[in-house]
């Protein structure tokens, strides 16, 4: 196609993207969960594990899977990008790696110690582990992609990687970008929660949802203050025209979200939290566009050949087609009906 | 230790660990959905209890699995990145395929192991058919990538980047074809004599009901026929080894002289220095004519094959020996408990001899399937890309390859551990079975 040379580049270059919203959503999400199943506390604290343990259980290992997605597009469609990531991010991958292997394993093995049905939310080794790899993964994930906004990874006109200092992914400004990510994942954790809970236990979460909305505004704030300093190219074309009027939608959405968090306006608040994220998002990859790695890595430059692009795009459609339907079974039969009665796990089921 | 070294124990360990999981991901649904499928024929609660047992252990397992091929999925570019450049290119869309089974069995998983009271019994019995196939395509999709490493095809390549692809001429090599019957076969066979020895050692603890025959019998019918169909995709695809790839084939076999007649070593040790295979007992003209068809035929030895091309033999020769040798007794048991099931079925339980040979014949499957695949694996060294890319030119420049290899090998002994543990309780709970 002539009048768009990079049309196929640029089309797995959003499947990456939508990739990565669906993550946000769906398995940011889960890692807030972990992180609030750490942090339970006060009078209901079982009944706040026992309803994080019900709304994750039958839904975590397909939300996981989105992360598997962007991680087989990159390979495929971008396969140098992926492997210069590979190499400068060596330490801080594996890290992540290890969190978020030890974030699922210790999720089920919690729930199959003992057959009581409260073996998910008794405090224990694995509770523990879990709730600390759900922190750490987060912030681990969010250094990494402040690395790649901060311009740290740099390949020289030999093809050699590097990082310009070998603690590039743990500046102020990665660590502010993880802990904006960890905060992140709180609220949606919270909001998503709100709508699965009732009485007090949803003002529980309500609660939440405000700590970590103020955390993630406060983190936010600080991204931005640093990036003018540290990832200027990346400042600069976030506030330009190209990704300015999606930035500001989405922190419309944040603030619309805010809004249904305060007035206890559930649904609303879910829509609004999911739609702030999605649109952050985008706003961030038209900011990145046309660069996978600032400066020396674009997606044309690193395409595979047209073929298998074309090949990875066109069975997108096939495979929406067997999987969303599918999720949205899973989501009925396991979201839309209301949990008032306690939820086996399959551990306790029998 | 060196950064080579570590890299390639990683993907032992890690690869190793994995193909348990996926093997019970792949095995255990279809055990599960035959007897789910039989306690909605006959309503007898039993085949309920079974197929929920096995539904619990699936669901434990399938997590591990999970977990640790997504660490797989990114290990491969973390510690290759050279290699995983190339191969994305080229046949990562097969792994985007694979992505979508999954995706469907992680999905249907959800469903089953929690829909027991929400969904019709149709329904569920349906969402675990789901997992059954998807698992079994997730596996065959994940062959389609290792057959490429082993008989590359569909791409040029300047020796710095991908240049050319064809993404469907992956779909046309025949060796993925081979490899996929081959394994998936396999999986089956380790999971159902498992299950089998598993049921075997309750028998003999004194536990007799209809359970415990129920499972002895599903495991070994899904076991038996899969361990007399394995040495027929086996010599399929020892036949096409024998073609594309000589000096694995060679290696396997221990053959170190091109000779014609050659013979069929059954064990033996073979010798890099003295190029000898020792100790073998061997039928003469028995290898050319399995490779060939004729026992004439000339087999090309490890002497046409540059030396430093060599796999390494002893292993791959070993590893070949010990999968063959526990494919033929998985057969011989097999037989031995149709013919008992046969003779005297209400006395199954009480043949201590049948149920003590289960026992120790448990573990033989899942044996021969990491065995089978070190000689893949092995055998296809020193290439990572058969021909195209050396294993010691991939391994990532990156600092910490070493000690990143002792953290993994801690964090899977870990969950190996933890694994038994719980498999442990969950076999002792009174209210399970």
């Amino acid at each position: 196609m002539s009048g768009w040379p990079n049309l196929w580049s640029d089309l797995s270059a959003a499947t990456a993207l939508v990739g990565m919203i669906a993550y946000a959503l769906f398995g940011g999400a889960d890692f807030g969960g972990g992180v609030w199943d750490l942090f339970a506390f006060g009078e209901r604290k079982a009944a706040q594990r026992q309803a994080i343990q019900r709304a994750m259980g039958p839904v975590w290992e397909a939300n996981h899977v989105w992360l598997i997605l962007v991680i087989v597009v990159l390979f495929t469609c971008f396969p140098r990008g992926y492997s210069v990531l590979g190499v400068a991010l060596f330490l801080p991958f594996h890290l992540a790696l290890i969190g978020i292997m030890l974030r699922g394993a210790s999720f089920v093995f919690r729930a199959y110690q003992s057959p009581q049905k409260e073996a998910a939310t008794t405090p224990s080794v694995w509770g523990v582990v879990f709730g600390v790899a759900s922190l750490i993964s987060p912030i681990l994930l969010g250094a990494a992609f402040g690395a790649v906004t901060e311009g740290a990874i740099r390949v020289d006109s030999e093809g050699q990687i590097g990082l310009i200092e070998p603690d590039a992914w743990r500046t102020p400004y990665c660590i502010a970008n993880g802990l904006l990510a960890l905060c992140t994942c709180g609220y949606l954790a919270a909001v998503y929660l709100t709508n699965e809970t009732h009485g007090p236990l949803r003002e529980d979460f309500r609660r939440r949802a405000i700590v970590a909305g103020t955390g993630t505004a406060i983190c936010a704030a600080v991204v931005m203050g640093l990036a003018r300093s540290e990832a200027t190219w990346f400042y600069e074309r976030l506030w330009s025209l190209r990704s300015l009027p999606v930035v500001v939608c989405g922190l419309g959405c944040f603030v619309g979200s805010a809004w249904a968090v305060f007035s206890r306006h559930y649904v609303w608040s879910r829509l609004f939290a999911a739609a702030e994220i999605a649109l952050l998002i985008v706003g961030w990859g038209l900011a990145q566009y046309p660069f996978l790695i600032y400066p020396d890595i674009t997606f044309a430059g690193v395409a595979a050949p047209e073929p298998t692009l074309r090949f990875l795009v066109l069975s997108l459609p096939v495979g929406a087609a067997l999987v969303l339907p599918s999720l949205w079974l899973l989501m009925r039969v396991f979201k839309n009906t209301p949990l008032t009665e306690p939820v086996e796990t399959p551990a306790a089921a029998q | 230790m060196d950064a080579l070294t570590a890299a390639r124990l990683q993907m032992t360990v890690s690869l190793g660990f994995h193909m348990v999981y996926a093997a019970i991901g792949i095995g255990l649904p279809l055990l599960m959905v035959l007897v789910e499928g039989m306690y909605l024929r006959t309503g007898q609660p039993h085949y309920k209890t079974l197929a929920k047992t096995w539904a619990k252990t699936t669901g434990l397992l399938f997590a591990v699995g999970a977990v640790s091929g997504t660490a797989l999925s990114l290990e491969l570019g973390l510690l290759w990145p050279k290699y995983m450049e190339l191969l994305g290119a080229v046949v990562g869309h097969i792994f985007g395929l694979e992505g979508y089974a999954f995706f469907l069995e992680a999905i249907f998983i959800g469903l089953y192991l929690y829909g027991w009271d929400r969904l019709g019994p149709r329904a569920h019995w349906w969402c675990g058919v789901v997992i059954a196939v998807s698992g079994m395509l997730s596996g065959v999709f994940v062959l389609g990538v290792n057959a490429w490493m082993q008989q590359p095809v569909g791409f040029e390549w300047d020796g710095d980047r991908v240049t050319v692809t064809d993404p469907i001429a992956i779909f046309k090599q025949p060796l993925w074809f081979y490899m996929a019957w081959h394994s998936t076969l396999a999986c089956y066979l380790s999971v159902a004599f498992a299950v089998a020895g598993w049921y075997a050692w309750r028998a003999l603890r004194g536990q007799h009901d209809a359970r415990i025959s129920t499972a002895l019998a599903v495991a070994l019918l899904v076991g038996g026929i899969s361990a007399f169909l394995q040495p027929l995709s086996g010599d399929l695809l020892a036949k096409y080894v024998f073609k594309t790839q000589p000096a694995k084939f060679a290696a396997m076999e221990g053959q170190f002289v091109t000779q014609t007649y050659a013979p069929l070593r059954i064990g033996g040790i073979p010798d890099e220095e003295t190029q000898t295979t020792d100790w073998a007992i061997e039928i003469p003209g028995g290898l050319s004519f399995l490779a060939t068809g004729d026992p004439s035929a000339e087999v090309p030895g490890l002497d046409q094959v540059p030396r430093e091309d060599w796999p390494n033999v002893e292993l791959t020769h070993l590893a070949f020996q010990v999968m063959v040798g526990a494919g033929t007794l998985l057969m011989i048991v097999s037989a031995w408990f149709w013919w008992c099931y046969w003779r005297h079925r209400e006395r199954l339980l009480e043949n201590r001899w049948l149920l003590w040979t289960l026992v120790v014949a448990a573990p033989l499957g899942f044996i021969g399937l990491e065995a089978g695949w070190f000689v893949t694996e092995v055998g296809r060294q020193p290439w990572i890309i058969q021909h195209v890319m050396r294993t010691r030119d991939a391994v990532t420049p990156a600092d910490g390859v070493v000690g990143v290899f002792y953290g993994f090998a801690l964090l899977y002994l870990v969950l190996g551990v933890t694994v038994i543990v719980l498999l442990r309780r969950l076999a002792n709970r009174p209210s399970a079975e």
